[in-house]
């Protein structure tokens, strides 16, 4: 599980956040929300272990971690804002090779079938800079399937999604929370994310 | 803790190999990509060291003296060309945080990109240095020393000039990188360039060539490792 303790960040010399404690068990989900420019994105690369916080402890199976400790890194799915994603490579090539960066199973059945998941079925070929937000922003989602890992931290996953796409991430990080994993997710509009394990965290 | 359990385990941490193979491949494949990219490098060196000549004029002896000075400079800026997209595309569209988050280590995935960056912008001017010799004057021995002196050097300045790209990462000002490889280039241009006037004065290459082995096993073992470090600063 994920624990933080009297976690704070700086941009300069203003504060952005203080004083956040969170507590993630297997099944929990903790939705982040503010105001742009509230902090969301550095807590997350905080709690992703990218960033240094200011103050404060983040601990994971009760151990306090470092950023960029291995046992976190092993254990966490970050996507954030930068889809990661090359121009000259296609849809099927950045998936495969994100999916092999964090040493998932990229045969081509897989990526087929997280392509097809996602609807990108006919995109498999095409590179990315042909694409258009949404399904870039697909592309890296569709990791999710291929690299299991028991905490996603997800930044803005439902910028640029489209309603089908939502319901698709929904249903899929329901199904992780059933299966016992965790996830953080800053977003600033409802993703229709619901239930007694899903908490807000509202920045300000 | 039984529920803790129950979430999907961590894969084992996998071998540093995989990662330096990961990033030549994927790094190989994009620069195969993007040829025109590459050929401006190439294009560079071999221009410079064709200027030369025409610009000293027909004297052979004074060729044949300038020619390894102006051969190594000229590889040495052409390698100083294509540093700055060694990690600048992956830090600005987030592959490089994605690496830092990677299960293998990332001094081997970095690794792996200077070799792929090698292979891709040194190799070339290897290859193409003999040729070039040529319009120097320069004989048949001195054309392979210059070769050796050449692969044995330009990993050295790809891994040396990785630690200043890793360091002068999300900073605007691209002459910084310059100001901080050049330094560190010179000794592999005194021996590189040292070889092959040794061959000519008839002395034995075997004392530069080795200094440049050494060099490149140093920095081998101590670049990857410092330009990681850099970029993970980067990151935060």
């Amino acid at each position: 599980m994920l624990e933080s303790k009297q976690l704070a960040a700086q941009r300069g010399a203003a504060t952005l956040f203080s004083g956040i404690d969170f507590r993630l068990a297997p099944g929990d989900a903790l939705l982040v929300t503010g105001a742009n420019g509230s902090g969301k994105t550095t807590l997350l690369r905080i709690a992703a272990g990218l960033s240094h916080a200011a103050q404060g402890t983040l601990s994971w199976r009760g151990v306090a971690v470092a950023p960029l400790d291995a046992e976190l890194r092993a254990a966490v799915t970050y996507i954030g804002h930068a889809a990661a994603l090359k121009d000259e490579l296609t849809a099927e090539e950045n998936l495969a090779s994100q999916t092999s960066l964090h040493a998932g199973s990229a045969d081509s059945g897989a990526i087929a079938r997280a392509l097809g998941l996602w609807s990108l079925d006919r995109q498999r070929a095409l590179p990315a800079r042909a694409l258009s937000m949404g399904q870039r922003r697909r592309i890296g989602l569709a990791r999710l399937a291929l690299v299991p890992r028991p905490l996603w931290i997800l930044d803005e996953p439902a910028a640029a999604l489209d309603a089908a796409g939502l319901a698709l991430l929904c249903g899929m990080i329901g199904a992780h929370l059933a299966q016992g994993g965790m996830a953080i997710i800053a977003t600033h509009q409802d993703i229709g994310l619901s239930g007694p394990s899903v908490r807000g965290l509202a920045l300000s | 803790m039984t529920a803790a359990q129950a979430a999907p385990r961590p894969l084992p941490a996998p071998g540093a190999w995989r990662g330096v193979a990961w990033a030549v491949r994927r790094d190989l494949r994009l620069a195969l990509r993007s040829k025109a990219e590459l050929g401006v490098q190439l294009l560079f060196y071999v221009i410079v060291a064709t200027l030369v000549p025409l610009g000293v004029g027909p004297d052979s002896v004074l060729l044949r003296a300038l020619g390894p000075g102006v051969l190594w400079v000229a590889a040495l800026l052409a390698s100083l060309l294509a540093l700055p997209r060694l990690f600048a595309m992956d830090f600005a569209d987030g592959t490089l945080e994605q690496m830092t988050l990677s299960p293998y280590p990332l001094p081997a995935l970095i690794s792996g990109k200077i070799a792929a960056h090698w292979l891709a912008t040194g190799l070339p001017l290897v290859a193409v240095s003999p040729l070039l010799g040529l319009q120097f004057g320069l004989g048949g021995d001195e054309l392979v020393v210059l070769a050796l002196g050449l692969l044995l050097g330009t990993p050295t300045l790809s891994l040396i000039g990785a630690v200043g790209a890793a360091l002068t990462l999300g900073l605007r000002n691209g002459a910084l990188l310059a100001l901080l490889v050049l330094p560190l280039y010179v000794p592999v241009l005194i021996f590189g360039a040292g070889a092959v006037d040794a061959v000519r004065t008839g002395l034995g290459a075997g004392a530069e060539l080795s200094l440049l082995g050494a060099g490149l096993l140093g920095a081998l073992v101590g670049a990857p490792l410092a330009a990681a470090a850099a970029a993970r600063i980067a990151i935060d």
